[in-house]
């Protein structure tokens, strides 16, 4: 879904959308059976140089797979993967240029963090005083000079994972894989490294590839997210396109909190979409240009953010909106969440921000409220 | 109920431990009576010790016993480590289930069986019977204990070990020496111990397979428990007891330093 | 696998399975055929002490003549000689027996263990196992001098007073179960000190809270969850038990009949090793029963 670009753009860098550039690693109509179980099913991927890609998805859709076929621990039953153009099928991991960072981190307990990352350095033959150098190159730049003489069982899990980290990037691989790479880490320290592998990218300049059922860590991370589900990808994105504007139910859900609600296509075309709601009693206008046939099976997703709650009905009467009673009240401090209990029966959940500490009279159990939303608030799924 | 001593469960132990041990430790005091006669105290003395130096037909079994568990055990520990590794990581082969069943009905297999089968085996190929014999016999039964320590060991082993080290450049059979050897060598150092004590103390395969010039120390005990007690058996028992004990005692200390060295550096560790 | 055989490694992988597939099958497997085959000649004064003698020489004719020659008789005269029928349901019935006594024995020690203070726990089973590192033999002839008419148990029965005479405990089947319960005793309580130092002792007070006594508390939760230990024990104890020669021989009397002692007898005394082979082959019948419901327990339990 290549669209006008939406939301917080990180940076001027796009080569998806730049027709002329080639694919620095390029998945071929890649299908991957373990006996009657298919994990990949003829998946096609481009990812560009310098990119942070995230693979998304829960666990069992195929993301670990594809990247292990990446790094050469399985190989695909059908298709190539290439990277630079070549075809990396049939190369074995030891001589990929690919490093990997594991799940579990996969320190060799009987080695020191200097030989941990001296160890792939050993294995390209490279003289003892230059790796001697890059052991203290990479050890200053994940601040852990003065731990090159511990074993790893001698260190904290944050300071394991950064051993793990300048390892997998002491032999400069032309593409880093990073296998949930902050998910035995605790939240708050999780959140810090998240930004620390951003800048570390960045500065680097290298490609990396990072596999997450965390999709809060994708969209930190990522330029760019594929989310998989079932062996296939369902949608490929920047996080912002990913949250605005999935392209399915599947997506939308998967992503943060949505309201989707069934309809029927009234109208459609250009200038915008009607929907027919049952489950609201009402009808939803959008400004969407949708491809469908009326009377078309149609979900009308909206996050619950983007809805506005009031005790007042719109002024405006040809503004989208339903009335309803509030039914319940999650408050979390910095937002609360409201669930609105439609005259349907269906609830719609809608948050506010709580700019401010002290509200004269707060919106509270059964009131009657009013929901309005604009008509770029939320978008129609056919699928 | 509370997890606890109460009387009926320190009785229990207590009682089932003296049962455990008071026959050995009944045959170490005996081993130092002075009177011929076992049920009769003469009272304290080494003589049965010497007179066990002097036995050159005891002593040479012993030696000949303490080869073939060296060799045995070495031969089955290799050849049991493979086992292992054709067992954990080679998913299905052709014949696998007849190789599994392989590993594991020895260990049940009552001995006469066993060793039965080697011997019309040595007979119908037509090799002289001796102390070469036992070894293969030995290395065949011990090898499928060491298979089995060793393959508890490799199913828990974490496979992206090996995946670093391949993704880091090393190819698989370096990989097995440097990375999965160093971090399963306890293993097999148990299995390697397990196939020695094994091979030490087998009487009946042995019986079976042996030949003239290579009597081993438990046949050698067999042929003169059979015609009763006698101090001097104590005497050698005492000494097979007390080596083995300082063996499992020495290896079972040095497991619990580790152990509290582990423990601190955990609380290195945890103050960063 | 297209990145190992590239490297030649597909052919060392192959090594690795072949080497102890092979040595298995010539050291194991064929030997049984052997046994198999020889459990169907007949005796003979010759060396080695068997007829037909197979032999490439003879060619396919004098193959299939000497086919003839074998014989079921080995395996008729087991189960018609009583001697024969005796022995294995004697050994049989031991080995049911063995187990049943082990199994009380050892329950109370495992449980007991269970329940110790948690730094003591390593060490008592570090204390179980050192017997089992001790030679099998020796600690069956240790019972010799304390079992026998002057031996240490009747001399202590004498000096109470509980007898006025020397009780024959040696050379009965009495010293055996004896040397069976004290020899697999460690085998039947580490599976059930297993399953029981790994149940959870809330259990326990779940049911107290619900209103069930101790007593109760133990057949209705404790038992039942040792169950797989309880199965792994029996089976582990009870097969080798079967093939039992050296209790018996030293320890029992004329009047022990095990076949695992017929056998030896067959073998080494009688020389009829056509008949020893008939032996070995109907214990191992007997035997593949138990062996694989062993087999099946173990691989539920694993899948747990």
């Amino acid at each position: 879904m290549v669209g006008p670009a939406i939301g917080p753009v990180r940076r001027a860098f796009a080569p998806w959308n730049d027709p002329s550039a080639k694919p620095f690693i390029e998945f071929r109509n890649v299908t991957k059976r373990f006996g009657d179980f298919v994990a990949v099913k003829d998946l096609s991927l481009k990812i560009y140089e310098r990119e942070f890609f995230a693979l998304l998805g829960p666990s069992g859709c195929g993301k670990t797979t594809l990247m292990r076929m990446l790094g050469g621990f399985d190989e695909p039953t059908e298709g190539s993967i290439l990277l630079e153009g070549k075809d990396l099928v049939g190369i074995p991991p030891y001589r990929r240029p690919t490093n990997m960072m594991f799940q579990s981190y996969a320190l060799f307990p009987h080695m020191t963090v200097a030989d941990n990352i001296a160890f792939g350095l050993k294995q390209a033959g490279m003289p003892k005083a230059d790796i001697q150098r890059r052991v203290d190159e990479m050890l200053t730049l994940v601040k852990l000079e003065k731990f090159a003489r511990r074993k790893p069982h001698q260190m904290s899990g944050g300071q394991r994972q950064r051993v793990a980290l300048a390892r997998s990037l002491a032999k400069k691989p032309k593409v880093l894989l990073l296998d949930e790479p902050l998910g035995a880490l605790d939240k708050k320290l999780r959140e810090e490294t998240q930004f620390e592998l951003m800048d570390l990218q960045m500065n680097l300049g290298m490609t990396f590839l990072i596999v997450t059922h965390d999709q809060e860590e994708a969209m930190t991370v990522a330029d760019r997210i594929a989310v998989m589900n079932n062996g296939v990808i369902v949608q490929v994105a920047t996080p912002a396109e990913i949250y605005e504007q999935p392209n399915s139910r599947y997506v939308a859900d998967f992503i943060g909190d949505i309201n989707l609600i069934e309809g029927k296509v009234a109208s459609a075309g250009e200038g915008g979409t009607r929907l027919a709601c049952a489950a609201t009693g009402a009808t939803v206008e959008t400004n969407q240009t949708l491809t469908a046939a009326i009377g078309d099976e149609a979900w009308f997703a909206i996050r619950p953010e983007k809805m506005r709650i009031s005790r007042d009905a719109p002024a405006d009467p040809s503004v989208n909106a339903l009335a309803g009673e509030v039914w319940d009240i999650g408050y979390l401090g910095d937002v609360s969440i409201y669930h609105v209990r439609l005259p349907t029966g269906a609830t719609v959940k809608a948050t506010i921000t709580n700019a401010t500490r002290l509200v004269e009279r707060p919106i509270s159990w059964e009131d009657k409220v009013w929901l309005t939303w604009s008509r770029d608030a939320g978008v129609v799924l056919t699928r | 109920m509370r997890k606890g001593q109460s009387w009926f469960n320190t009785t229990s132990v207590a009682l089932g431990f003296a049962f455990l041990y008071a026959p050995i430790v009944i045959l170490v005091i005996y081993s130092f009576n002075d009177s011929k006669l076992v049920t009769v105290w003469g009272g304290f003395s080494t003589r049965w010790y010497v007179e066990l130096l002097n036995d050159q037909a005891m002593l040479d079994a012993a030696w000949i016993t303490l080869r073939l568990a060296l060799l045995s055990a070495t031969m089955a520990t290799i050849l049991g480590t493979l086992a292992a590794i054709t067992m954990v990581r080679f998913g299905r082969f052709l014949g696998r289930s007849v190789f599994s069943g392989m590993i594991y009905a020895p260990l049940v297999m009552p001995d006469v069986i066993t060793g039965l089968s080697l011997l019309l085996l040595f007979v119908s190929i037509d090799i002289d019977r001796g102390f070469w014999t036992v070894t293969l016999a030995h290395t065949t039964l011990t090898m499928c204990f060491v298979a089995v320590v060793v393959q508890s060991r490799l199913v828990v082993f974490d496979r992206s070990l090996e995946e670093a080290a391949l993704d880091l450049g090393c190819p698989p059979f370096k990989t097995f020496f440097v990375i999965t050897l160093p971090l399963i060598l306890p293993a097999v150092v148990a299995g390697w111990m397990l196939a020695f004590t094994l091979s030490l103390d087998d009487l009946v395969i042995a019986s079976f397979t042996t030949g003239p010039g290579a009597t081993t120390l438990p046949m050698k005990i067999f042929s003169q428990v059979k015609f009763g007690v006698t101090p001097e058996i104590n005497a050698i028992s005492t000494i097979l007891i007390t080596i083995v004990a300082i063996g499992v005692i020495a290896a079972s200390l040095f497991n619990k330093r580790r152990e509290v060295e582990r423990q601190k550096a955990e609380r290195l560790a945890l103050q960063g | 696998m297209a990145a190992e055989a590239k490297d030649g490694s597909g052919r060392l992988r192959w090594l690795i399975v072949a080497i102890p597939f092979a040595w298995l099958l010539v050291f194991f497997l064929i030997p049984f055929f052997n046994v198999l085959k020889l459990s169907f000649s007949t005796r003979a004064r010759a060396l080695p002490p068997y007829k037909p003698v197979f032999d490439f020489a003879d060619g396919i004719a004098g193959f299939f003549a000497k086919l003839q020659q074998l014989t079921l008789a080995n395996h008729l005269s087991l189960f018609t000689d009583p001697r024969y029928v005796e022995a294995y349901l004697s050994s049989l019935k031991i080995a049911a027996i063995s187990t049943v006594l082990i199994l009380i024995v050892a329950y109370p020690i495992a449980y007991g263990m269970a329940r110790a203070p948690r730094e003591w726990r390593s060490m008592l089973v570090m204390m179980v196992i050192l017997p089992f590192w001790t030679s099998f033999l020796i600690r069956v002839y240790a019972w010799i001098g304390i079992l026998g008419n002057e031996g240490l148990l009747n001399g202590f029965l004498l000096w109470l007073g509980v007898i006025d005479q020397p009780i024959t405990i040696l050379t009965t089947d009495w010293a055996v179960y004896i040397g069976i319960v004290y020899s697999y005793l460690p085998f039947m309580i580490l599976p059930l000190y297993a399953t029981l130092e790994k149940m959870d002792d809330t259990l326990l007070e779940a049911a107290a809270d619900l209103g069930c006594p101790p007593i109760q508390a133990f057949w209705k939760i404790t038992f039942p969850i040792s169950l797989p230990g309880v199965i792994a024990g029996c089976f582990l104890v009870f097969i080798p038990i079967t093939g039992e020669f050296v209790i018996p021989e030293l320890l029992g009397g004329s009047g022990t009949k095990m076949i695992g002692k017929t056998l030896w007898y067959e073998f080494f005394n009688n020389r009829n090793w056509p008949l020893a082979s008939a032996v070995a082959v109907v214990l191992l019948l007997i035997l593949v029963v138990p062996i694989v419901l062993f087999q099946n327990a173990q691989k539920v339990s694993e899948a747990k």
